[in-house]
């Protein structure tokens, strides 16, 4: 008994020994490493990240998996940007109109991917490619393959204004984690989303619509992609296409690293959070310490294996497809 | 010829198999008895090598052997002959015969096919079946699969040296009467060939094919029976370890029914895909015990009432009223509960805890709005915890890690705290000791003073009877009989099982 207790212990705690275990490293081989300009650099660009994390945590909880976010992203990105210009350029005016009207593209987006998955009854996995494909194709549709800038101070103080040494939007994504905890645990849909991925026959036994229940997720992960969008936009201040590029890789790199299992119903969003981190962490350590850049995804791809490897209990399958 | 002495298992926590000794000779027909949890599973897979022993050994012609995989077993002759059968559907007859032993067939790297099936035809001699050896498995009856396995086992004749030992695990519990006769028939002559062990929940299956017995209790060898002379009360009693007595069932507060509050109603229901016609009426404060073999049609009544199938024809009325919607989200709202025979997949949600797999039916009264009340959560199943006496930690503590009994008496009280009142409660002390049997026989009748209408499909004959107060006998999806039940006057497994089969 012991011993599982401390296997489920280790299996709890690793990813946050192994981003201790990182910036221990780190620092021994470069110092500066460890500073705070250093860390708020991490942050701006986990920031984003987070947020599209965070989002398909709850589509991974549910045991189903979202690759929908670039497509997303893209078309979010894309549309703030063309509707803050559009009403005057600043979100201090009616500008700010682009943020609820990004948010909605994404909730759009993520209801029209959980339909298509649940109506059709296509495979989560194959209907989110094709349909973050879409979103692509939609975005250059839209931008012609434009960049489009963004150059309002005020949306820019995002990145710009800072307490004590950390940019506005990582305060503001701290917040929007908080949201998502608040969602998580303490609420109907949240503790459906682990009912679902813990057994979905019980779930359907217990009377709960699951189907809708997963049009409600992939709706959410829209709306986190969105936010996660807007953030992007406001760390470089361009708009195109190729703001989603990288996100669905680390993302679901994030989440499983965090420790949250790919079969659904364990796991959640604070995970997700040291998951973003480990992630991060690496990448920044990686130039931090002169390290080739290509070497970045090789480690993640490996670490990917050891986090899954170290997450599944392996006693309950019999054979894996 | 094979032989175990003395063998141990141990899983974390728990002590499978006591020091078994157990031995088959020479084409000799071996029974195996034992309630669930008995050990006969784990007994079973460590003798054709799915499981290894801790202590002890396994002995073939007096040789001692380690079987690391089933492989390593069908090696040195032993075959299972599995329940749930193991043949692979999408594939021929012939390639389920000789899978993961191709190599005869193969001429660089291809196989000839036509050698293939005519040594496949040879097998299927053995077990007497005429069909054509590139028929797909799907296309075949129940009884074809177990004779194509049992033909699949036997192909390890050539293969080895020695006789074989075959493992039939509840070989008869999708088969018909006439069927049974013939697998028996067949078994019977095979024994010039070789050995069998024979699990089987039917003893009087058991006492009629086998020529010695064994009675596993709590992982220990109680007693060794011979065929001859076993009757089927004997072995029962040392099965249970005592005498079955009313008792056991709480039949002293079997408390009559309402007849006048009828809860459930199903008039002239044709269940999807059966063509048949059931009708049956529960009252508030009755046990109705559905009773037949496996594959009778029992779960598929259960899970029409419970809304996860449509019937084609016929009303449902619950408390009078017309059901016209079928989900079960529709059922849990008009106070209908389901407690599944599969409690590891739909019964409870390991990985959540115990408030939250209480709470799970009937979200909408812990949350406002959408936001979850968790305190008034967390009395509930601390209320619960101590009403069933469930044995936990705390209500934080995860289901998965529950013991079976517990687990069952979390899902009741789901149920029950939700004010359901029309319970369908499907083998609910499947896999349970005892002392946790008789708990969930008293919350039966708990329920049934509180008015709820309960229908199970029981475990065993004797617990249909001693549960409930009325049994519909079920033979081909159709009701065949009705007994009542009172306590007293109860009618005896023998009359029941003419119905039945």
């Amino acid at each position: 008994m012991s011993t599982l207790l401390t296997a489920d212990m280790i299996r709890k705690w690793a990813p946050v020994l192994v981003l201790i275990g990182l910036v221990l490293l780190f620092t021994t081989i470069n110092p500066h490493f460890f500073s705070l300009r250093n860390f708020a650099r991490i942050t701006i660009s986990s920031t984003p990240a987070l947020m599209v994390a965070v989002g398909v945590t709850f589509v991974i909880l549910m045991g189903s998996i979202d690759l929908s976010m670039e497509g997303t992203i893209a078309v979010c990105a894309v549309l703030f940007a063309l509707i803050l210009n559009i009403f005057g350029g600043s979100i201090s005016g009616i500008g700010w109109l682009a943020i609820p009207g990004a948010l909605l593209a994404g909730a759009f987006l993520g209801a029209v991917n959980g339909i298509v998955h649940v109506q059709l009854k296509i495979p989560s996995f194959m209907a989110s490619l094709s349909l973050g494909f879409i979103g692509i194709g939609l975005s250059l549709l839209i931008t012609g393959g434009n960049r489009i800038l963004i150059d309002d101070p005020v949306f820019r103080s995002l990145l710009t204004f800072r307490i004590m040494g950390f940019p506005l939007m990582v305060y503001a994504a701290l917040l929007c984690l908080m949201v998502a905890w608040f969602i998580q645990d303490d609420t109907v849909i949240g503790r459906n989303f682990y009912a679902v991925g813990g057994g979905e026959d019980l779930a359907r036994a217990s009377g709960l619509n699951v189907g809708r229940l997963r049009i409600i997720g992939f709706t959410l992960a829209g709306i986190f992609y969105a936010l996660g969008a807007i953030f992007a936009v406001a760390r470089l201040g361009i708009a195109e296409t190729e703001t989603g590029r990288n996100f669905m890789f680390t993302s679901i790199t994030s989440v499983v690293v965090g420790g949250t299992a790919l079969r659904g119903g364990s796991g959640g969003v604070w995970s997700t959070l040291v998951g973003v981190l480990i992630v991060n962490v690496i990448g920044n350590g990686m130039v931090v310490t002169g390290l080739p850049d290509y070497f970045q995804d090789g480690v993640l791809g490996i670490l990917v294996i050891f986090a899954v490897y170290l997450s599944t209990d392996r006693r309950s399958l019999s054979f894996i497809k | 010829m094979f032989e175990l002495r003395n063998v141990e298992k141990r899983y974390p926590g728990v002590h499978v198999l006591k020091g078994v000794d157990f031995s088959v000779g020479d084409g000799e027909i071996v029974g195996l008895v034992g309630e669930n949890g008995a050990g006969k599973s784990t007994l079973m897979k460590i003798i054709y090598g799915a499981v290894q022993h801790d202590a002890g050994d396994v002995l073939v012609d007096g040789e001692n052997v380690h079987f690391r995989n089933p492989r390593d077993a069908m090696k040195r002759g032993i075959g299972m002959v599995y329940q749930e059968q193991s043949l692979i559907p999408n594939l021929t007859v012939m390639e389920n015969i000789f899978l993961g032993f191709e190599e005869p067939f193969v001429y660089f790297g291809s196989i000839n096919w036509r050698k293939m099936a005519a040594a496949a035809r040879k097998q299927l001699e053995k077990v007497k079946l005429n069909i054509s050896p590139s028929t797909l498995t799907s296309k075949l009856t129940f009884a074809q699969r177990q004779l194509v396995e049992l033909a699949k086992v036997l192909t390890l004749e050539e293969r080895t040296e020695g006789k074989l030992v075959i493992l039939l695990d509840e070989p008869t519990s999708v088969l018909s009467k006439e069927e049974i006769d013939l697998l028996f028939t067949l078994v019977k002559e095979l024994r010039r060939r070789a050995s069998f062990i024979f699990v089987s929940h039917r003893l009087d299956e058991i006492i009629e094919l086998s020529d010695r017995i064994y009675v596993l209790k709590d992982g220990v060898v109680v007693d060794t029976i011979d065929g001859e002379t076993a009757n089927a009360a004997d072995i029962q009693k040392k099965m249970v370890g005592r005498d079955i007595h009313s008792q056991y069932y709480r039949e002293d507060r079997q408390s009559s029914f309402d007849k006048n509050n009828v809860l459930l109603e199903l008039e002239h229901v044709t269940i999807a895909g059966r063509g048949n016609d059931v009708s049956l009426a529960l009252h508030a404060g009755e046990v109705i015990a559905l009773l037949g073999v496996e594959g009778s049609g029992r779960e598929p009544i259960l899970r029409t009432i419970f809304g996860m199938q449509k019937p084609e024809k016929g009303t449902i009325k619950i408390r009078g009223e017309p059901v016209n919607a079928f989900s079960a989200a529709r059922s849990v709202a008009h106070g209908i509960a389901y407690v599944p025979r599969e409690r590891k997949i739909e019964g409870i949600a390991s990985g959540m805890n115990v408030f939250e797999n209480m709470t799970l039916s009937q979200m909408k009264n812990y949350s406002w709005g959408g936001i979850l009340k968790v305190p008034s959560e967390r009395a509930l199943a601390r209320d619960w915890i101590h009403r069933l006496s469930v044995k936990v930690p705390s209500e934080n503590t995860d289901c998965g890690n529950l013991s079976g009994g517990n687990q069952q008496k979390v899902v009741l009280a789901k149920w029950r705290s939700g004010g359901s009142d029309i319970i369908l409660l499907d083998h609910p002390t499947r896999g349970l000791d005892i002392g946790a049997k008789e708990d969930v026989y008293d919350m039966i009748r708990d329920m049934s003073q509180d008015g709820v209408g309960i229908i199970l499909v029981a475990d065993t004959l004797e617990e249909a009877i001693g549960l409930s107060h009325t049994i519909a006998v079920i033979r081909d999806g159709e009701i065949r009989q009705w007994f009542t039940c009172l306590p007293g006057s109860k009618p005896s497994p023998f009359d029941l099982i003419q119905h039945m089969v």
